[in-house]
Formats: C-alpha cells, structure tokens, sequence
C-alpha cells in the first residue's frame, strides 16, 4: 500500500464575485514530492497556494492535507495553517522584529516554545540558510535575497508538513536568484514536501518531480520537468515556453 | 499678574488635577481606544458593528452633552460618581473614539502582507494583531495620537462644569472672587500652554525614537 498523499486538492472552484479564478482543480502532492506551478500571469498560480493554506476560502471542492481537510475559520484553521509554510514574492518579513525574533514568533506564539528553545533552534536555521550573522538585524537592513531565505527559516521553523513558495525569487536581482533557489534545492534534497509557484526552470529540473502548467484558472497540462520543458503537449504550453525563453 | 502670583499654590493645584485628568483619561482611552479599533478591524461582525455604533454615536456628540448626560442620566437611575470619576469616564470613553479611529489607521498603513505571513505561521486574529499588526500600526500614528494627547488637555477643561477643581474651574472661581477676568484666565491659559507645549516637544521626539525602518 502506498502512503496517502500529503494533499489532495479535489475539484476546486474558486471565484473573486463574477472572476472565476481557479476551475475545477485536482491535485495531489505526495509525501516528500516537490511540484512546480508555472503559467501566465493571472492564471491563478498564487490562488491556488493561497486556497491550500486557506489565506483564501473556496468557493467550492475540498482541499485535504495529511487527510483532514481545511477547516472553516477559528482556532483549529490557525492550527493547521502551523503545519502550511508559506513563502511570499514579497518577503513580508515583520518589519519591526529583528531576523531571529522573525524566525521565533511562530514558535513561541504557535508552537507555544519555551524562548530559549525557540532562539537556539532559530539560530540553527539561519545557520542553515546562510544567514546567522544577521540575526539581530531587522529586514530592512538586509539584501532581498538575505530577506527571502530569512523567510524561508522562518517558514521552517514550524516544522510544516508543506511548504509553499509562491514566485519566492521573482522579486529579485538576479544575482540574488541563486543564493535562494540553492536553500530550496538544499530542502527538496532532504525531502521536503514542496508547492513551488516559479518559472524558474533550472530549479524545476533539478528539483521538481512534475510541472503543473496552469493557464486560465485550469491545470492544463502535468507531466515530469524534462517531458514538459522538452515536449510540451499542449499549444498553450508551447506558447507559454517560448516567450519564458524568449526573455 | 499679581492676582496670578497672589493664587500661585491654587494654580499649582489646578494645574496637578488637570494633568492628572488628562493622563488618566488617555492612558484608558488608549485602551479603550486599541481594543475598539481592534473590533474594527476583527473577523468577527458583531464586534465591527459594536466598535462602529460606538464609534460614530460618542465621535459625533458634543463632549459637554455627555458629560450632562453623564452626570445626571446616571444620577437619575441611581448610579452615582464623584465629579473627577465621572468627568475621567466621560473624557475617556469621548477620547476613546478618537484614538480607535487613528489606531484604525495606522492598522491600514501596515502592509497586508504583514497579517498574512502572521496567519500563514498560524497565529490568531488577535495573536496577530498585538505581535504583528498594532506594534507597526503605532509606531506611524505616534504624531495624530499626539494631537488626540494635546486636544484632551484641552478638553478636560470640560470636567469644570461638574466642579471638578481644574484649571477652567479655578478661572472661573477666581474671576468671581477677584473681578479680573483677562488676567485670571490668561494665567489659566499659561498654565495649558506649560502643560501642552513639552507635550507636544516630547511627542516629537518619540515619534523619531520609535520610527520603523522599511
Ligand atoms: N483578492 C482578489 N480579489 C479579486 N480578484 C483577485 C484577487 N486575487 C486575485 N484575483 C484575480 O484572480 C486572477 C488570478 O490571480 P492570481 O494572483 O492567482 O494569478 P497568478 O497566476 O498568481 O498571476 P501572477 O503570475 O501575476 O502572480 C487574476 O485575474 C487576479 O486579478
Ligand atoms: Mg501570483
């Protein structure tokens, strides 16, 4: 018997008043798997991410992850948004809190942490994202790609059975792309279960076991990186592909 | 002057009640005022419609309608305070109002972003709002949270209609005792001016101690 997937998003409807943004969605992301989301741009890629940590309701269709599925509103929704990281284009680290407070909110707050334990382990993860020596600064004073891999720590530290990253280096110069794509390879390498909303495809490559291509608020095509970068099926993929690599 | 310097341990006196007014009164109107915007801004809408009925109904009547109604609506059902309790109850809920309304603003220059990664981690809507959300929300209405500061040093004058011994209340004794209005109330507005101006110096400079880095 095979393990049941860590999320299983069934028949998805999502509508912004008359906008229908995300049609009849099926997904399925298995324990340790990473899937990369590419599409146009209002296809419904950050919808998505956000209908499966629930920052927005859906309209219809259900959303399970490790089996339970989302629950409505209150104490038991924040629970389990706890085990749902998430990573944002733009950062959002809290702009009054130094990196390390940053990184031992969640903690303290959520996981209910003693702060001793909270600081070490923080420390240990901004160890591991490469940023140890900024712990005690606040993200103004840090590069955006300091500030998304203290994102990233901070995600971490709740221990998620998930992590979603929505365009995590598309706020970025370039320079700084790699710094963080290499933290997220690192996390796929150990088997972290991982929705990744990027048109990076060297990542996609070297990290995804498949590519959802969404366009117009469906998933229209789902296949491994090599046989979607090589051989796309559809002619919107195939159009899509091109003008990513026109650029 | 002399009528001034001859009452000076009275004004002093006076001066003591109304600072003591004011900071009573804002201390509970910013708590007051923080749990209301909070309602404001909550999830949850009965409290939105609670912290909006208070909001608009106490904002838009005259302080001295209160206080009136106040003093002798209460009295009148039996409920009595002392004038200085129930000028500070009414100075706070007024206040009250006007603090919600810029805390509520500074809640809406907090980029969202801020409360989403705070609901992403798991946090509560109130969990939220006092670790993420306020602390940011505070820090850029400092200044207006100041002029609400000055406005009710100013508009504790209202409390000497009850008799509470303030320094309005102590003009108008002292104008009827003395016969020298012009210069009885020109040592009251002294006395205001000695009370609003380090005010005003010490916002300032808090405004710039606590300024966020973006
Ligand atoms: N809160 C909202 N209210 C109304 N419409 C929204 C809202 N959020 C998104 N939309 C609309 O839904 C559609 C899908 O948006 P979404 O952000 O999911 O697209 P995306 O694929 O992430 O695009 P991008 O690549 O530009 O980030 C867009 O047309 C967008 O305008
Ligand atoms: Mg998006």
């Amino acid at each position: 018997m095979t393990p049941a997937p860590l999320v299983v998003v069934e028949k998805v409807n999502k509508h912004f008043g008359d906008l229908h943004v995300l049609r009849d969605i099926d997904l399925t992301v298995d324990r340790g798997e990473v899937v990369v989301v590419i599409g146009p741009s209002g296809s419904g890629k950050s919808t998505l991410c956000r209908c499966i940590n629930r920052l927005e309701r859906v309209t219809s269709g259900r959303i399970t992850i490790d089996g339970v599925a989302l629950p409505e509103e209150g104490k038991a929704l924040a629970r389990l948004r706890a085990d749902v990281g998430m990573v944002f284009q733009s950062f959002n680290l809290f702009a009054h809190k130094t990196i390390l407070q940053n990184v031992t909110l969640g903690p303290i707050k959520v996981r209910k942490l003693a702060k001793d334990e909270a600081r070490e382990r923080g420390l240990k993860l901004l160890e591991r994202v490469g940023i140890a020596d900024k712990a005690d600064r606040y993200p103004a004073e840090l590069s955006g790609g300091q500030q998304q891999r203290a994102a990233i720590a901070r995600a971490l530290a709740m221990g998620p059975k998930l992590m979603l990253f929505d365009e995590p280096t598309s706020a970025l110069d370039p320079e700084m792309i790699k710094e963080v794509l290499d933290v997220m390879v690192e996390l796929a390498a150990e088997g972290t279960t991982m929705v990744v909303v990027t048109h990076e495809m060297g990542f996609a490559r070297s990290a995804a076991r498949r590519v959802a291509f969404m366009d117009g608020g469906r998933i229209v095509e789902m296949a491994s990186p090599e046989q979607f970068f090589d051989q796309p099926q559809t002619d919107r993929a195939k159009d899509f592909l091109s003008k990513i690599l026109a650029h | 002057m002399h009528v001034v310097l001859d009452n000076l341990p009275a004004f002093l006196r006076a001066t003591r009640v109304t600072a003591q007014l004011t900071v009573i009164s804002f201390l509970l109107a910013m708590l007051i005022g923080t749990l209301v915007a909070g309602f404001r801004v909550s999830p949850v809408l009965p409290l939105r419609w609670l912290g909006t009925v208070y909001v608009e109904l106490v904002r838009n009547t005259p302080l001295l309608v209160l206080i009136s109604l106040f003093v002798f609506g209460f009295t009148k059902i039996g409920i009595r305070y002392s004038y200085y309790a129930s000028a500070i109850i009414v100075l706070s809920t007024y206040t009250g109002t006007f603090v919600a309304e810029t805390v509520r603003a500074g809640i809406n220059t907090v980029a969202p972003g801020q409360a989403e990664a705070a609901r992403s981690l798991g946090l509560t809507f109130s969990q939220l709002l006092f670790a993420v959300v306020l602390p940011q929300a505070f820090r850029s209405v400092v200044a207006p949270l100041g002029s609400v500061f000055i406005a009710l040093i100013k508009n504790s004058a209202l409390a000497s209609t009850i008799a509470v011994m303030d320094l309005s209340f102590l003009g108008t004794q002292l104008t009827n005792s003395t016969g020298r209005p012009v210069a009885v109330f020109m040592g009251s507005a002294f006395f205001y001016l000695l009370l609003a101006l380090p005010s005003g110096w010490a916002i300032g400079w808090f405004e710039r101690r606590v300024a966020v880095k973006r």
